[in-house]
């Protein structure tokens, strides 16, 4: 065969099995979108190539397979960056290739030249830049074996603009990159931590991302409800365990209901899996679970004993090492742990304010989920809204719920939106955005009308960055600073000048109703919701605060 | 004075390799004493040791550097190594 280093490149994609690909040209890398021209491969033009890369992550985070996004160099690099640093912190399967200006003119400052691979290297998992066409045999596929296998994560491959025109001749293709298996399973480690779990008066359960990443959902479930463990879950958990489940406890830390944080003050054993002890987790590590021995599962050996030291640890993937554990744990009523969790839960409840109002902060994501029903997939910005989502919203099943967790990146919700909408057309996506995120990537309305993906951006809509005036509330004598917008943009207008159906709850005699309309129709809506900025969202640990000392959320305030 | 450690990194050898390994360090202010680095099996792979602090921080940070997809394998020398003798010479 002889082919070009482009085509190489979109030749080992297909073979990859990738389907759709975000990105925007530019010069360095218009050879390999000549190259796309003549694939099956679709390509989603995007406005800005940040939005591309949440397109990619949405892809990725329904799938949980490896999704590829385009950029050229220069500009077009750096403004992925942000969407690569955002999958790097919550282990999102992405492949970023850029353009790169030709290798003889690497370090010349030559026009859009940017050290794309130096600046890559923190925020990847792994980075090229590639030298020659034939190392792109080896290189594309690693990269897709890099990026899923273990514990996933961005990959950057910057391929200068001669080495895509290059002519290599070769026999064979290779095989396509997959996952490596998990490391083995250590019997005397997990007959250790199921002793730990059978002694233990008042276990918990601590799921995060890992358990979604590893498809251990079922084995979690199983897990708790055959030794009676209670289920608290991070933002990057939630949907592992319904939230139904009468074991289950909800989403701990800052923003989590009252009871939830005072369960955990009392276990005596944290089974913590596939969760990493972030401080929002957390709250004050020192004052975090202070009572209990801790057994902690990963599959990355760097993450135990990072923050807090684990009694017992166990490097491994989840699904492998809780199918290992279940045989050796023993059935248990644990009757008094379940008697002390159901008093501390009905003591200290989620209170919801406004629960049945269609335009209320808490009322419209609890209408919204009844009408979109269970199958339906949600993102969300980051701000109040994202909170107030993840603190209410019915999750069933994993990767049903879209969020930038680690990052927390405005700007995240509708592009991953539309990313998740490609990977799943039948499904409807809803994304809970606010008036600061959703203007952080408003140019990708287009794409998404240019797409006609089933989108349903949710705008709650209080003109001001909320969580920053809440802390500013709360933690800085009220002196709101920045974070009031002293002009009040028309997002209807904005919507229907990219050629979006809009509709507004706070103009309309029945929001209910509007809200079910917009859902059914066709294609991509928005739908506003205008909001009082003085809304907070309670219970709030304050920053550096441990978990117990949580403002607000009390019944009868 | 602080007690010193030597890493020993088989490496892959590549113009990449370095700053990935320098950047770990960099990132999270933990200053890299010495260094040295030297080619092997025909240029394929690499050695570089690094001398370095030993602080509560290097457990963390050996596992940073194992995590590398061109860290191939990492050593741990804590009575010192050889090659920084040598290079002590040269800086009197």
């Amino acid at each position: 065969m002889r082919l070009t280093g482009a085509e190489i490149i979109i030749k080992l994609l297909e073979r990859q099995g990738i389907s759709t690909i975000a990105g925007i040209p530019g010069g360095a890398n218009l050879p390999l979108y000549d190259a796309l021209a003549e694939s099956p491969i679709r390509h989603v033009l995007t406005r800005h190539e940040q939005g591309a890369g949440f397109i990619a992550q949405g892809m990725a985070r329904v799938s949980g397979k490896p999704a590829v996004f385009f950029a050229t160099s220069g500009p077009g690099a750096t403004n992925t960056l942000t969407a690569i640093a955002d999958a790097k912190l919550d282990s999102i399967p992405v492949i970023c290739i850029t353009g790169q200006v030709p290798l003889s003119m690497i370090g010349t400052d030559a026009f859009q030249e940017v050290d794309t691979y130096g600046l890559s290297v923190p925020i990847t998992k792994h980075n090229y830049l590639v030298r020659s066409a034939e190392s792109l045999l080896t290189i594309i596929p690693e990269a897709f074996r890099v990026a899923a296998s273990g514990r996933p994560g961005p990959v950057v491959v910057d391929v200068p603009k001669d080495v895509q025109t290059a002519v290599v001749e070769f026999d064979e293709w290779p095989e396509p990159g997959v996952p490596e298996a998990g490391p083995e399973i250590i019997e005397a480690e997990m007959r250790h931590a199921a002793s730990m779990i059978n002694a233990a008066e008042r276990p918990i359960l601590y799921l995060g991302g890992g358990v979604v990443q590893s498809g251990a959902s079922a084995e979690a479930r199983e897990m708790a409800e055959k030794a009676s463990i209670p289920c608290a879950v991070t933002l990057m958990g939630l949907g592992v365990l319904p939230t139904d489940h009468p074991l289950y406890l909800g989403m701990l830390g800052m923003h989590a209901a009252r009871y939830t944080n005072l369960i955990l003050e009392e276990c005596d054993l944290l089974v913590a899996v596939g969760v990493r002890f972030d401080d929002r987790a957390t709250g004050k590590v020192a004052e975090f679970c202070p009572r209990a021995k801790i057994i902690h599962v990963d599959i990355d050996p760097s993450e135990l004993d990072k923050i807090k030291t684990a009694t017992a640890s166990i490097t491994g993937d989840v699904r492998d090492s809780l199918a290992a554990l279940l045989p050796m744990v023993e059935r248990s009523g644990r009757n008094e742990w379940m008697a002390r969790v159901g008093a501390l839960k009905a003591a200290h409840p989620m209170i919801v304010p406004e629960p049945d109002s269609a335009v209320s902060a808490y009322g419209v994501i609890l209408k919204a989920a009844e009408l979109a029903g269970e199958d339906a997939i949600v993102c969300t910005d980051v701000g109040q809204h994202q909170m107030r989502t993840a603190q209410v919203y019915p999750f069933r099943h994993p990767r049903q719920w879209l969020t930038s967790g680690g990052l927390g990146t405005m700007g995240f919700g509708m592009p991953a939106a539309i990313g998740a909408a490609l990977a799943a057309p039948e499904r409807t996506v809803i994304c809970f955005s606010g008036d600061g995120s959703i203007m952080m990537n408003i140019q990708d309305l287009a794409t998404a009308v240019e797409n006609n993906v089933r989108i349903k951006v949710i705008l709650t809509n209080n003109n001001a960055l909320g969580l920053v005036r809440q802390q500013q509330d709360l933690f800085y004598g009220k002196r709101y600073f920045a974070s009031d917008y002293s002009y009040a943009v028309d997002f209807i207008k904005i919507a229907e000048g990219f050629g979006m159906k809009a509709h507004d709850l706070g103009a309309c005699a029945d929001p209910a109703a509007a809200l079910a309309a917009a859902l059914a129709e066709d294609g991509p809506s928005l739908i506003h919701v205008p909001l009082s900025p003085d809304d907070p969202v309670y219970p709030m640990v304050p920053p550096g605060a441990a978990n117990s000392h949580m403002i607000g959320g009390e019944r009868h305030v | 004075m602080c007690k010193q450690t030597v890493l020993e990194l088989s490496v892959n050898n590549h113009p990449g390799v370095m700053s990935h390994i320098c950047g770990l360090f960099a990132r999270r202010a933990y200053n890299v004493e010495g260094i040295a680095c030297m080619p092997v099996n025909g240029g394929g792979t690499s050695v570089i040791w690094l001398l370095i602090n030993v602080d509560d921080r290097l457990d963390q940070m050996v596992k940073q550097v194992d995590k590398l997809q061109d860290v191939l394998a990492v050593g741990r020398h804590d009575n010192g190594h050889p090659v920084f003798d040598k290079m002590l010479e040269f800086v009197g």
